[in-house]
C-alpha cells in the first residue's frame, strides 16, 4: 500500500485546468445522450414554437398582418409570415431554457452531481456541458421551426453571408440563453419550480418587436420594448433574413447576450458550490 | 508503521443553531476500514461530506491523503471515492455508460475505460444488465453500479455511507464481500452505518459518533470490553434442579418464572467446562443453554445511552 503524503496543490491546479475541455465535451455527450434516449422533452420545446408559428400565420396572421405599415388588406398573411418569423425563432431559443432548467434541476436532486463534485472536475465543465448541449437543442429547434416556416411560406431575402450571419447570431443568443437557464435550473428548489422560472423569457418576445411594431404600443410599454434585449435579437436576425434596416441592433444584440452568458455563468457558478449537497 | 490515510482534529460544524459536529477527532490508519457508527442525526454524513470536499468545515483541520481539505479541495478530490446515502448514478444512462462516463471523466484513454468498465461489470455482476436502463435496476444491482463507478479510477480512499441500508439481507453480505475485497487490495475504507453487525463484520477500528462528538473509539473487541461481560443461561425443568444448581454455582442470578439461571463467564471454553461439570457431578439435568457474549448492540446503547430493551426484557 502506497499512500500519498505530500501537498501538491499546483500540480492537482494545472492538471485540472487542462482537462476542462475534455470534461466539458464529456458532459456534453452526456447530455446529447440523454436528448435521444429521452426526446420527450426536447419534442415538446420544439414542438410549441410551431403551433405559436401556426397559430399566429393561420389565426391572427390575416388582421395583424393587414395592420403592418405598408401591407394592403389582400397580402396581410404572406407579409405576416415574414413578420413573425424573426419573432418565433427568438421565442423558439427562449423556450429551450425551460427545458434546460428541468434536465439541471433534475440533475441535482440525483445525487450524480454530488459525486461529479467529488471528483477531480472542474465546475465550468459540468454547467458547460448543459450550456452546449442546449444550444445544440435550440439549434436543432430553430432548423425545424424555418423549415415549417419555409413550408407555411417563409421567402427570406438573405445571401451566403447575411444567413452565416444570422446563424452566428442565433447561436450566440442560444449560448446566452443558455447560461441563464441552467442558473436558474441551480437556483430552482424544485424541478417543478426549475419549469415555470423560465417562463418569463417566453413573454418578452412578445413584449418587443416580435409579434407587432413597437411604435403601435403604449409610450411607457413601448420604452420597455424598445431597450429590452430580444428587441435587438429580433431586429438583428429580421435585418439579416430580411434585409430591414440594421442600425446599431447587432451591436446591442452581441451587447446583451455577452452580459447575460456572463451574469448566468456567475450566477451558476456560485450556486454550484454550496447546492449540489443532499 | 502505518500512515495515517485520514486525520480529523476538532471538527466543527453548525447549520445556523443546530449544531451538527461539535470537535470530531479521527484518525484512520491507510489500508484499514474504519466504521463511523452512530444513530440518525449523529454527524456521520456531514463528516464525510466535509472529508470529501462537499462541505466547508466551521472550524478543526482535516487531511485525506495529506491534502488539507479546505485548502486542497483538489489534492484530495485526485485520490477519494465516495458511495453516497443516495445513489449517485445517471438514471437516464445505463450501467455501462455510467461506467464510460466515470472512466472519461477519470481521463483513462479509450482502450483503458473500456477494459476497465468491463473488468468492473463482471467483478460486480452487471454484465447481463450493463445495457439496460437503470429504471430496470433492483436497489442493490443501482448500489453495487454506484460503487463501480466509485472505483473506475481505484482511489486510495474510499468513503461509503450507509452502503447497505435499505437493502436485502443477500445484497448486504455481496456488499459486504465488496468492500473486504477492496480492503484486501489495500484501499482504505471509511464507511458509516447504523447497523452494529455491519460494523463488526467489516471493521478494523470503530469509533462511536454520537450528538456531534465521538464518543469512543477502538477495535471492536476494545469496545466490547467496555460493557460488563457475558454470561451463560441455563434452564431447567423443574423449581427444584433450579434451586439445587443455585446452590451449587457462585453468584448466579435467578429468574423463577423462566425456571433458568445466569451465570457470569468471560465466554471462555474454560469456564463453560466447570460450570457443565459441576452440574453432570451433581447429576442435574439442564433444559437448554444458551451463551451471551457482549455485542456491539450492547456497547452502542451504553455509549449513547439508549434504553436497550432487548436486555431489560429478559
Amino acid at each position: 500500500m502506497t499512500t500519498i503524503t505530500t501537498t501538491r496543490p499546483t500540480t492537482s491546479d494545472t492538471r485540472r485546468q487542462s482537462h476542462v475541455v475534455a470534461d466539458a465535451v464529456t458532459m456534453l455527450r452526456r447530455n446529447l445522450l440523454h436528448i435521444v434516449r429521452y426526446p420527450g422533452l426536447t419534442v415538446f420545446v420544439i414542438g410549441a414554437p410551431v403551433v405559436f408559428l401556426l397559430l399566429f400565420v393561420y389565426v391572427f396572421g390575416g388582421t395583424l398582418g393587414a395592420g403592418l405599415p405598408g401591407v394592403d388588406l389582400a397580402g396581410g398573411r404572406a407579409a405576416y409570415v415574414a413578420y413573425v418569423m424573426p419573432g418565433i425563432l427568438a421565442m423558439t431559443i427562449a423556450g429551450t431554457a425551460g427545458g434546460a432548467a428541468t434536465t439541471v434541476a433534475m440533475d441535482m436532486t440525483e445525487g450524480i452531481t454530488a459525486r461529479f463534485r467529488t471528483m477531480a472536475i472542474s465546475r465550468a465543465a459540468v454547467l458547460a456541458g448543459h450550456v452546449l448541449g442546449n444550444t445544440i437543442q435550440a439549434l436543432i429547434g430553430v432548423v425545424v421551426v424555418l423549415g415549417v416556416g419555409l413550408l407555411v411560406g417563409f421567402r427570406p431575402s438573405a445571401g451566403p453571408t447575411d444567413w452565416l450571419a444570422a446563424l452566428g447570431m442565433i447561436v450566440l443568443i442560444a449560448f446566452a440563453i443558455s447560461w441563464l437557464a441552467v442558473a436558474m435550473g441551480m437556483q430552482a428548489k424544485s424541478v417543478e419550480n426549475a419549469s415555470n422560472l423560465p417562463t418569463p423569457l417566453l413573454l418578452l418576445p412578445f413584449l418587443g418587436s416580435g409579434f407587432v411594431p413597437t411604435d403601435s404600443m403604449p409610450g411607457w410599454m413601448q420604452w420597455f420594448a424598445d431597450y429590452q434585449p430580444f428587441t435587438p435579437f429580433i431586429e438583428t436576425i429580421r435585418g439579416l433574413l430580411l434585409g430591414t434596416p440594421l442600425d446599431w441592433n447587432p451591436a446591442l444584440a452581441i451587447g446583451w447576450c455577452v452580459v447575460i452568458a456572463v451574469a448566468g455563468y456567475a450566477w451558476s457558478m456560485a450556486i454550484y458550490e454550496r447546492k449540489s449537497v443532499r | 508503521m502505518t500512515t495515517s490515510a485520514i486525520e480529523v482534529h476538532g471538527l466543527r460544524k453548525s447549520y445556523g443553531d443546530k449544531v451538527v459536529l461539535d470537535g470530531v477527532d479521527l484518525t484512520v490508519a491507510a489500508g484499514t476500514v474504519t466504521a463511523l457508527l452512530g444513530p440518525n442525526g449523529a454527524g456521520k454524513t456531514t463528516t464525510v461530506h466535509i472529508l470529501s470536499t462537499l462541505v466547508q468545515p466551521d472550524g478543526g483541520t482535516a487531511y485525506v491523503n495529506g491534502c488539507d481539505v479546505a485548502r486542497d479541495p483538489g489534492g484530495v478530490r485526485a485520490g477519494i471515492g465516495l458511495t453516497g446515502q443516495f445513489s449517485a448514478v445517471d438514471g437516464l444512462l445505463t450501467g455501462e455508460e455510467n461506467l464510460l462516463l466515470m472512466a472519461r471523466l477519470r481521463h483513462l484513454g479509450a482502450d483503458r475505460a473500456k477494459a476497465r468498465v468491463a473488468e468492473l461489470l463482471e467483478e460486480f455482476d452487471l454484465v447481463e444488465a450493463a445495457r439496460k436502463p437503470l429504471a430496470t435496476y433492483s436497489g442493490g444491482m443501482r448500489r453495487r453500479l454506484d460503487l463501480a463507478m466509485t472505483l473506475v479510477a481505484t482511489p486510495s480512499v474510499i468513503f461509503l455511507d450507509e452502503p447497505t441500508t435499505g437493502l436485502d439481507p443477500r445484497s448486504r453480505h455481496t456488499m459486504w464481500d465488496i468492500v473486504r475485497g477492496l480492503v484486501a487490495e489495500g484501499t482504505t475504507v471509511l464507511l458509516t452505518t447504523q447497523y452494529l453487525d455491519e460494523a463488526d463484520e467489516l471493521a478494523d477500528r470503530i469509533a462511536v459518533l454520537d450528538g456531534g462528538r465521538i464518543v469512543a473509539d477502538g477495535t471492536p473487541d476494545e469496545l466490547k470490553r467496555l460493557v460488563p461481560g457475558g454470561h451463560i443461561r441455563l434452564r431447567f425443568a423443574d423449581a427444584a434442579a433450579l434451586d439445587a444448581a443455585s446452590r451449587l454455582l457462585d453468584e448466579t442470578a435467578r429468574d423463577e418464572s423462566g425456571l433458568a439461571l445466569t451465570v457470569p463467564t468471560d465466554g471462555g471454553v474454560g469456564a463453560l467446562r466447570t460450570v457443565l461439570g459441576r452440574l453432570d457431578a451433581a447429576n442435574l439435568e439442564v433444559d437448554d443453554l444458551s451463551i451471551h457474549t457482549p455485542d456491539l448492540d450492547d456497547v452502542f446503547f451504553a455509549l449513547t445511552g439508549r434504553v436497550d430493551t432487548k436486555e431489560t426484557a429478559s
